[in-house]
């Protein structure tokens, strides 16, 4: 049992916690998103002032934003207290397809030094890229109405036509970066 | 104080459940990109078919809420273009960053510090989304 634990967890078992997770939100009277939460920082520290999306009661949001504060606690309990080695065992094609592409701690680490390193922070070109990444993720989010927890989680176990064209766009999105900018990027 | 300490719980939980399943790790999202394991696409899988039937049984049985009150899914505005739109500029960055608002948090409480600048990108991404809103297609 504790080994289990300690080990990754596999997708049956993952899959349906997050479920759970949702139905605990859905039957406090909330929902599951956590993109919503950028948008209540933004408010939170004068946005409001900016321009009308930001003109929100944010603190009716501060729940979601305690939920975030669990979700950075529970990272720290995590790779602290529940793991044993942290190397996230991807197939042997796509380590492959990374290492032509230089990241070489692929099969061996759980984020690539390449990108999320500290010395990759002093690195213009790895920051550059990290930062792109979160503002298309901020950005895309909030345009979209919602990320993957509200959209490809919550939206789509409600049977909700947008969140379907939502998801569609994240995979079109996620295969046009994989498949034809990497390429560009990293070669 | 105990809806505070309920919250800051789930969210603990869905923090653990985030990195133990590898769901906020960058190489696995690469991996779903590449077509190349199940994984990724078991866990959403399995999540869906768990939320769906329970979605169905929320609405079929009108259950209440722990409070009591009705439970009520508010539907989505209709459209396309926005969701199409903003869905591919999200999954671009989500496959340069290879994590979505969540495992960001998550990823910054297990010491993996850079991406703090993650989500100070994604803040900035989201003020300039609302200061460009009345201008994009919706």
């Amino acid at each position: 049992m504790i080994d289990a634990i300690l080990k990754p967890w596999p997708w049956y078992v993952s899959g349906p916690l997050i479920a759970s997770v949702m139905f605990f939100l859905i039957f406090s009277g909330r929902n599951f998103g956590m993109s919503g939460n950028l948008r209540t920082l933004c408010a939170a520290v004068g946005g409001n002032k900016a321009c009308d999306f930001f003109k929100f009661d944010w603190k009716a949001q501060r729940w979601n934003l305690i939920f975030s504060v669990g979700a950075i606690l529970g990272g720290y309990i995590a790779i602290n207290f529940l793991s044993t080695d942290t190397a996230v065992d991807i197939s042997e094609n796509t380590i492959e397809w990374l290492k032509q592409y230089g990241f070489n701690d692929a099969g061996n680490a759980y984020l690539p030094e390449r990108l999320f390193s500290m010395e990759a922070l002093s690195n213009p070109k790895s920051l550059g890229l990290i930062a792109l990444g979160g503002f298309l993720v901020g950005f895309g989010s909030r345009y979209a109405g919602g990320c993957t927890s509200g959209h490809a989680i919550s939206g789509l176990s409600d049977l909700q036509l947008p969140s379907l064209i939502a998801v569609i766009g994240f995979f079109a999105g996620g295969l046009l970066m994989v498949h034809f900018i990497y390429p560009l990027l990293f070669a | 104080m105990i809806n505070t300490i309920k919250y800051l719980l789930t969210g603990i939980a869905f923090g653990i459940i985030m990195f133990k399943s590898e769901a906020a790790s960058w190489f696995r999202i690469i991996e779903m990109f590449q077509f190349d394991a199940f994984h990724m696409y078991g866990i959403i899988g399995s999540a869906l078919v768990v939320g769906v039937i329970g979605m169905q049984l929320i609405k079929r049985a009108q259950l209440n809420s722990f409070s009591g009150d009705a439970i009520v899914i508010p539907p989505k505005a209709k459209g396309w273009k926005n969701y199409l739109f903003g869905g591919t500029i999200f999954g671009l960055g989500w496959g340069l960053a290879g994590a979505c608002p969540g495992p960001i948090f998550t990823l910054i409480g297990a010491g993996f510090l850079p991406l703090i600048v993650v989500l100070l990108a994604a803040l900035a991404g989201t003020f300039v989304y609302g200061m460009l809103r009345p201008n994009l297609p919706h």
